[in-house]
């Protein structure tokens, strides 16, 4: 009797248990925040200002995901992570969302049980050294000593780099950016590689940014894309559409400025589908109609979030380049929105 | 009257399980194994059934899998086409390396830190109680923090050796280099004939003990006292470099020099092995100077007093009739510092040193998502090595202690 007790309280627990994993949705709702995974800081696209809040390109996923299925843009519970501990938070369910300048991969996406929802940085590999030191090019970087994170495609790329190129190079593997920086600056390595956005950021904080530059070289695709777990379709197809909206928004040229007034009614049957104004996409996801509409309106469409955080005008001062609307020559693109 | 029955043989009941003192620990020591084992087949049968619902499994295919991503220091040869399981007995070797120098130093550090402890000098006291409680009360992550940034921040990049008036030279007669990526030296090179010098060296080597033995049976049986330190200097020199002269010098020195970003040639020291064994071997020093301490105390006064009675000087006090008791008291304690330094090598990653917790629980771990696999095989190369330490320290406290007749 009592063993009999005992199973069934296992399997309810393990029924519970089962279906809560399943429904990321109900388990975001019910708790009332967002908990996502950010770096630990980069800056312009994650990291606390002097207020302690979160800001930056990365940041701005997490709110405008929080905004659409919760209504408030600051219901977000942000978890640093490193490049070590992101997958683990991702996996054991601590993160439901994980925004991290982190590179789509087929392994990472299939056999890591991951489920990417769209690019929303598109980033390469680059190298930075000191001005002095005369590099014009990463091949003339014969027996040079580079800096990397380890944990990262990163030192991947790296090996397969100066293989390629018939060079050599000592490796320094280093934890975490901030550690890195301080190795480069004192000359205990001549070469910091990173993703090429990371780079800019992470000069933007140095005593002096011009007596560093940037190499020509791009040495890999980097694909940056916000990441939820396998198996959860509804959850991921909320975070993709949420992406997509902020995209697609700057595509019609709805921005934080005209959004209540376009969100009156419009012309464009598009800009009323997106807004909700027109048709049940917002149904189709679970949510209500004015999904999008919430979440463009936490920082704007995805060119005010890229200006604001990361763009020319910020310190950091990165070009839009690969990350322009496609109808700008660039590779950011949304799926319609029927 | 009394009569002599046979004994009574009690037959057993299952009662007595409970009620008989004789079974009754037994009984619970057998509940409680049958519990243990529950839990941990529950435990167990959890994890491989959460496993297999994620769709992982356990495997160790991996290591057999190009790893891709380069080691900076490879005590064998290593590139990036190598496999997971080669980088990870580079790992090894790493770790063995930082620990091996790591645990002779302290030894060396914490047995003057402790003999010091108590000088009779009031200053020398009181520096060396310092030292012991400075760096045993701060962790030893921060210690290798604060030498690693030290070292990186005080010593001369390599940048700084070029020019015509460079802001940094090199020791001894340019052969020494010493950067913040590490201490560059030179290299022996083997020409032909080096095997003969190399053996006139080991020669002279097997000649020096024959010589103290010579000269120990000396002072036994005659009393006479034979000089050993300047023979045994002269021993160690002049046949080599004879031998050397004498060959045309087979063995040359390659120097390191400066080319293009780095020193090339020579040997190369990493700085983050110079940081992780400092700081090792400083912080553990602090915990052995103490065991000593504690040892020479146990040995009683007497000793010493009986010994300067009968005239020896208190180097030799220390040396022949202190020490070698204390050793008893010491060598324990010691065993487990020596696992520490070797358990706290895995904080190598802090300063990039690539040891096993850096290769097989690191890059490997993050590029192929084998955690679970990762981290088992991690504890089992731990475990290994620590109860090597401890099976051939025992061996060596057995051959010390007291000898009980």
């Amino acid at each position: 009797m009592k063993k009999s007790v005992f199973l069934g309280a296992l399997t309810v627990a393990g029924i519970v248990a089962g279906g809560a994993s399943a429904a990321t949705l109900d388990e975001v709702k019910a708790r009332g925040k967002l908990n996502c995974g950010v770096t630990t800081g980069v800056p312009g696209f994650a990291e606390p200002d002097a207020q302690g809040v979160w800001q930056g390109f990365d940041v701005a996923v997490c709110r405008a995901v929080a905004a659409a299925v919760l209504g408030d843009g600051n219901a977000v519970e942000f978890v640093p992570t490193t490049g070590k501990t992101r997958f683990t938070a991702l996996a054991s369910g601590e993160i439901d969302l994980l925004a991290r300048n982190t590179t789509w991969t087929l392994s990472r996406d299939v056999d890591l049980k991951f489920e990417f929802i769209g690019v929303n940085y598109y980033d390469g590999q680059g190298f930075m050294v000191p001005k002095e030191l005369g590099v014009a090019s990463a091949k003339d970087l014969d027996g040079a000593t580079v800096c990397i994170q380890t944990g990262t495609t990163t030192e991947l790329n790296l090996a397969d780099f100066f293989r390629a190129n018939g060079i050599t190079y000592e490796p320094v593997p280093i934890e975490t950016g901030a550690e890195a920086v301080q190795q480069f600056i004192a000359g205990a390595c001549d070469v910091y590689t990173t993703d090429a956005s990371a780079l800019a950021a992470q000069r933007a904080n140095f005593e002096d940014p011009s007596a560093y530059v940037l190499l020509p070289e791009i040495i890999s695709k980097e694909p940056l894309a916000p990441l939820v777990r396998h198996g959860d379709n509804e959850w991921a197809d909320i975070a993709r559409w949420t992406l997509n909206s902020l995209i697609a928004a700057e595509e019609l040229g709805v921005t934080s400025v005209n959004l209540e007034e376009l969100s009156a009614g419009t012309e464009n049957p598009e800009i009323n589908r997106l807004l909700g104004t027109e048709g049940d996409l917002g149904a189709m996801l679970g949510l209500d109609k004015d999904w999008a509409k919430r979440a463009i309106g936490v920082a704007g469409n995805y060119g005010e979030i890229f200006e604001k955080n990361i763009g020319a005008s910020t310190p950091i001062g990165l070009a839009r380049g690969l990350n322009a609307q496609w109808t700008d020559g660039g590779l950011i693109y949304a799926p319609p929105f029927r | 009257m009394t009569t002599l029955a046979d004994p009574h043989t009690e037959s057993f009941r299952p009662s007595m399980l409970l009620n008989d003192t004789r079974y009754r620990s037994l009984t619970f020591q057998f509940i409680a194994l049958v519990a243990i084992i529950a839990a941990m087949a529950f435990i167990g049968g959890n994890l491989v059934r959460n496993l297999t619902e994620a769709g992982l499994n356990i495997s160790y295919d991996f290591l057999g899998a190009q790893a891709g991503y380069d080691i900076n220091q490879r005590p064998i040869s290593y590139d990036s086409q190598d496999t997971h399981g080669r980088a990870a007995m580079v790992g090894l070797l790493n770790t063995l390396i930082v620990a091996f120098l790591a645990c002779v130093t302290a030894t060396i550090i914490g047995v003057l830190a402790g003999v010091l402890r108590l000088s009779p000098n009031w200053l020398v006291r009181k520096i060396m109680s310092f030292y012991v409680e400075i760096f045993r009360n701060v962790p030893v992550l921060i210690w290798i923090l604060i030498i690693f940034s030290i070292m990186i921040n005080a010593a001369p990049a390599p940048r700084d050796f070029r020019g015509d008036d460079p802001s940094a030279s090199m020791w001894l007669f340019d052969t020494i280099a010493v950067t913040n990526r590490g201490v560059y030296l030179p290299k022996p090179v083997w020409g032909s004939g080096s095997l003969l010098v190399v053996g006139v060296f080991i020669a002279s080597i097997i000649g020096i003990f024959m010589y103290r033995r010579y000269a120990r049976k000396q002072l036994y049986d005659h009393g006479r006292l034979v000089p050993t330190f300047w023979p045994s200097v002269a021993l160690f020199f002049v046949p080599v470099i004879l031998a050397q002269l004498v060959m045309g010098s087979p063995i040359s020195l390659e120097y390191p020099e400066l080319k293009g970003f780095n020193f090339r040639g020579g040997v190369t020291i990493l700085g983050s092995l110079i940081a992780l064994w400092f700081a090792l071997a400083i912080y553990t020093g602090a915990f052995i100077a103490e065991n000593v301490r504690a040892g020479i105390l146990a040995v009683s006064a007497g000793q010493t007093e009986a010994a300067a009675a009968l005239g020896l000087r208190p180097g030799r006090i220390m040396n022949l009739v202190v020490l070698p008791q204390a050793l008893r008291v010491i060598i324990p304690p010691l065993i487990s510092q020596y696992l520490n330094i070797t358990k706290n090598s895995s904080l190598a990653i802090a300063v990039g040193y690539m040891d096993l917790t850096g290769t097989l629980g690191g890059i490997t771990l993050l590029q192929t998502g084998r955690a679970i696999e990762s981290v088992l095989l991690l504890m089992l190369f731990y475990l290994i090595i620590s109860l090597s330490i401890s099976f051939i320290m025992n061996i060596y406290n057995n051959t010390m202690k007291l000898q009980e007749r």
